[in-house]
């Protein structure tokens, strides 16, 4: 079968990557290009654990086809944080750093994809009420928390974005 | 008590510092089982049976061999064989679920399996694999299986505990009792009578089962996969295989989830067989599907009681009977259902019997306080229509019988300190226990109860040379507990906890430790990396007896610095850990502390569960409004943790309650193997599942520590089931209670025994 040569923009770098008609963008990710933070956890967009933004959208990358991102751009769990200073957490994201003062994973499998999914949600609806952090976050299954802590990390989140001055907003 | 109980003041336990692993799970730099690969790899996958039961007649794989990229099969012929017999994990039934030998047992029971270089091709060769069945009569559940002239799954299987010799599907019958039962029940004014079922549900961890193997031309293999217990792999895996231990390195990844379904193995072996086979590493990865087919199904259950009571509210008597689908093999958590069931309350008379029962469905393994929670919804719902129909608040009537210090247990052990009563009154005094229910509207209560497990541990700690610590430990972390071993650590070394680094090591690294599992992690382990820190201290102590000049009896160690002690009559300034620690390379060389141990006295954990649910009496449709989970943690080391396990716990017994079921045809085939149809709760299902941690401290452990994990999956689906009866006013038997089923109890005259 001829590998398609796809190009695109991954966590705000330019790159590209050979790939078969048929394979997910969560298998390029993985298995090509090394970047293991994406989770499979069904494959069959069941389950949220492989959530990426792709041009600003939350998808599944389990249900996206790797020859879909050409000319595009890619989010991955990788690319939120700033580096790693060596306090421990200052480059982390609020989402990540909210996610970690609330306790909101147990085995934290499943949050890559939410990081993501959180992400994407505040992207767009920076006040977001219970109700729709939980309707929102339906597609992201964690099988640990029991939802409450990961739903009030968000809302703090959510409330801290909103009050950095417009200087210190992450990107 | 506790040693240190009651006076001591923690400076670090009860706090909620961010986890050490934290970073790496929120940036995605946590490697979990899939996340492994090496050079050269081969992808193994697995050939399943297409019949839930048929006989093996012949499997031919060297069609699949001759295909261009595939490198080794496998089958059972290439496992020794093992002769049945006894022992807690019945070896010659786990080689033989690994890979089928005489029969298939279940539909999707691994048959043989192939290593090549992709994913892809491996497939096509299973296609290739030329298998001849002779299919059985498929034995669906406990009614078929226990049917006269039912179909025998084990022609060699016999009743442990029973009296008939012959060919069976009974593999177990577990039995206690006490008193007289029916001149109990003569005694009693009210009874209730009733039958419940649950069906067959999964663990339902989000991370699929993964192995990585690699074996050198020495024969040595390290293998890397998502387990509870590297140690139990190691020896499950050497024992499969017949190698020697030392000839298997075991390395846990990241664990995204178990609740006990990966306290066993399944492809572990395999991947080091191919390995083996090919001269290549071998990685295999099971997809959702196979996961639901294949592995860790909690046991489908059908449970009898009979329940008497005096007006007054004494319960006079009780009988039980329970009856558990094990799957394929023996094995189902029968025994242990047997001995929870009543370990909550004080009966005078009562007898219960309990039945491990096989049949063509998948072998079930631990989930969670295994046996407890199908064992709780049925005493649960019994005792809350008993209060009702002698007009006593459900809360008062289990208070009435609750068990306390003194009380004999049905399995034989007579309880220490435990919390029941204060958890039962935490409940009743709790803001939502009193809060207003409008139409349509029900409230739950149940209660839930799970031993916690000691077992074996080891742990390491070791000081570096700046005054930092590493504490080792063999125990993969599910859910927070390197934070929880590290606050220990940080108590006893008086360190800041972001000062100790916990690490899960691998087989070779540290000692023998039993899996992560039975919420025993805090408990024992907890233990050993407190008993290695206090090695550390002592040595301290020594060292700065060595520097001063004096005897290290003249030396305390207060708050992480080495001190005159009181009337020892030395004036020296007081040193730091980090001082001594740096000192050592010329004290006696470097400061590290082992410990090993067999914890017992683990304690008691009890639970009192709180549930309101509104039903919609034309869809069936129940929605949980509000949940409160009490429970006695003894000493919550990392409160946030806790709480966290006893949210995600009722979240799962919610679950459990309201939508999860496996539904299998009559022909034995699953027929939701994915997360669309197995419908797990999502975030929007659920409210906020409030928390009130009681502790009344666990005598046997330095802190106090009881164990958390296993408890709270116990009595949501009792708390739920109550709520809707009490909501919809039909009585409540049969789990998942979906909608159709709601609906059909809501329109049934006879009562909805459904
Ligand atoms: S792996 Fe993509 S949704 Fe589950
Ligand atoms: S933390 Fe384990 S699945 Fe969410």
């Amino acid at each position: 079968m001829t590998r398609m040569h796809i190009t695109t923009c991954l966590n705000g770098e330019e790159i590209d990557f050979l790939c078969e008609p048929h394979q997910s963008l969560l298998h390029v990710l993985r298995d090509e290009l090394k970047l293991t933070g994406t989770k499979e956890g069904c494959g069959t967009g069941d389950c949220g654990a492989c959530s990426v933004i792709l041009d600003g959208r939350l998808v599944n990358s389990c249900l996206t086809l790797a020859a879909e991102v050409q000319g595009r751009s890619v989010e991955t769990v990788e690319g939120v944080a700033g580096p790693v200073s060596q306090a421990g957490t200052v480059g982390l994201h609020p989402i990540q750093q909210k996610l970690l003062e609330h306790a909101a994973l147990q085995c934290g499998v499943c949050t890559p994809g939410i990081v993501m999914a959180v992400k994407a949600l505040l992207d767009r609806e920076p006040d977001p009420s219970e109700r729709e952090v939980r309707y929102w976050l339906a597609g992201n299954l964690c099988r640990c928390t029991g939802y409450d802590k990961i739903v009030r990390a968000v809302l703090d989140a959510a409330a801290e974005l909103r009050n950095l001055p417009e200087e210190r907003q992450p990107a | 008590m506790g040693e240190e109980d009651g006076e001591r003041k923690f400076r670090f336990v009860g706090t909620r510092p961010i986890r050490h692993d934290g970073v790496d799970k929120v940036t995605g730099r946590a490697q979990f089982g899939a996340d492994y690969s090496l050079p050269g790899m081969l992808w193994g996958r697995v050939l399943r049976s297409p019949h839930a039961h048929a006989r093996i007649v012949r499997i031919d794989t060297r069609a699949a061999m001759a295909i261009p990229g595939v490198k080794a099969a496998a089958t059972s012929a290439d496992l020794p064989e093992i002769e049945p017999g006894p022992g807690p994990a019945n070896l010659a039934h786990l080689s033989r679920n690994v890979l089928a030998r005489e029969k298939v047992l279940y539909h999707g029971h691994a048959v043989a399996a192939i290593a090549a270089t992709s994913e892809a091709v491996a497939e096509r060769a299973l296609l290739a694999i030329e298998v001849e069945y002779e299919p059985l009569p498929v034995v669906l559940d406990l009614d078929d299986a226990m049917a006269p002239g039912a179909a025998i799954l084990h022609e060699d299987l016999k009743t442990r505990g029973g009296k008939d010799a012959g060919p069976t599907n009974v593999a177990a019958i577990t039995e206690y009792d006490r008193g007289d039962v029916d001149a109990g029940l003569a005694e009693a004014d009210v009874t209730v009578r009733r039958s419940y079922r649950t069906q067959t549900v999964h663990q339902g961890y989000i991370e699929p089962h993964a192995a990585l193997a690699q074996t050198g031309v020495d024969g040595q293999s390290v293998l890397w996969c998502c387990t509870q217990g590297a140690f139990t792999v190691r020896a499950y895996c050497a024992a499969l295989l017949g190698l020697d231990v030392s000839q298997l390195k075991v390395i846990p990844t990241e664990i995204g989830g178990g609740f006990g379904g990966k306290t066993t193995v399944y492809q572990e072996p395999l991947a080091i067989l191919l390995a083996r086979k090919a001269g290549r590493p071998v990685k295999m990865v099971m997809n959702r599907e196979e996961v639901f087919r294949a592995t860790g199904p909690g046991a489908a259950t059908h449970t009898e009681i009979e329940l008497g009571a005096r007006q007054d509210g004494t319960i006079t008597a009780a009988r039980v009977r329970m009856c558990f689908e094990a799957g394929g093999f023996p094995g189902s958590p029968a025994g242990a259902a047997a001995m929870t069931v009543l370990a909550p309350y004080e009966i005078p008379n009562y007898a219960i019997e309990s039945l491990d029962v096989v049949c063509n469905k998948p072998r079930t393994a631990a989930y969670r306080g295994p046996g407890a929670p199908q064992a709780a919804f049925a005493i649960e719902s019994a005792l809350d229509e008993l209060a009702e129909k002698l007009s006593i608040d459900p809360i008062d009537l289990r208070l009435r019988c609750a068990a306390k210090q003194g009380t004999r247990t049905p399995y034989g052990p007579t309880f220490k300190r435990i919390g029941l009563i204060e958890t039962l009154e935490a409940a009743r005094d709790s803001s939502h226990y009193k809060a207003p229910l409008g139409p349509d509207q029900g409230r739950g209560i149940a209660v839930g109860f799970w031993f916690n497990a000691g077992l074996n541990s080891s742990a390491e700690v070791h000081l570096n040379e700046d005054g930092t610590a590493i504490v080792a430990t063999g125990n993969p972390d599910l859910s927070g507990s390197r934070a929880s071993l590290a606050i220990m650590a940080a108590e006893e070394l008086g360190i800041e906890v972001h000062r100790v680094r916990p690490v899960v090591a691998d087989t070779d690294s540290v000692g023998f430790t039993d899996l992560s599992g039975g919420s025993r992690v805090t408990f024992a382990t907890g233990q050993a990396v407190i008993d290695a820190c206090r090695q550390v201290v002592r040595e301290l102590r020594q060292r700065a007896a060595k520097i001063w000049d004096c005897d290290p009896d003249q030396v305390d160690f207060v708050d992480g610095r080495c001190v005159p002690a009181k009337g020892s009559g030395l004036s020296e300034e007081p040193l730091a850990l980090a001082e001594v620690a740096r000192q050592a390379g010329r004290t006696g060389g470097p400061i590290n502390g082992q410990a090993q141990l067999t914890a017992r006295g683990a304690g008691p954990s009890f639970a009192t569960h709180l549930c309101d649910v509104e039903v919609d009496p034309e869809t069936g449709r129940i929605e949980v409004l509000r949940y409160t989970a009490v429970q006695d943690a003894g000493r919550a080391i990392h409160p946030g943790y806790v709480e966290g396990q006893m949210q995600g716990g009722a979240a799962q017994g919610m679950g459990w309650a309201l939508n999860e079921e496996l539904v299998f045809d009559t022909q034995g085939v699953l027929q939701n193997p994915g997360f669309l149809d197995y419908r797990m709760p999502v975030a929007s299902d659920l409210p906020m599942i409030e928390t009130v941690v009681v502790e009344v401290p666990n005598p046997n452990h330095p802190y106090g520590v009881r164990g958390v994990g296993e408890t709270p999956i116990v009595p949501p689906l009792a708390a739920v089931a109550n709520a809707v009866r009490r909501a919809a006013g039909v009585c409540i038997t049969r789990l998942p209670i979906s909608p159709p089923r709601l609906l059909a109890a809501l329109h049934d005259e006879s009562g909805g025994d459904s």
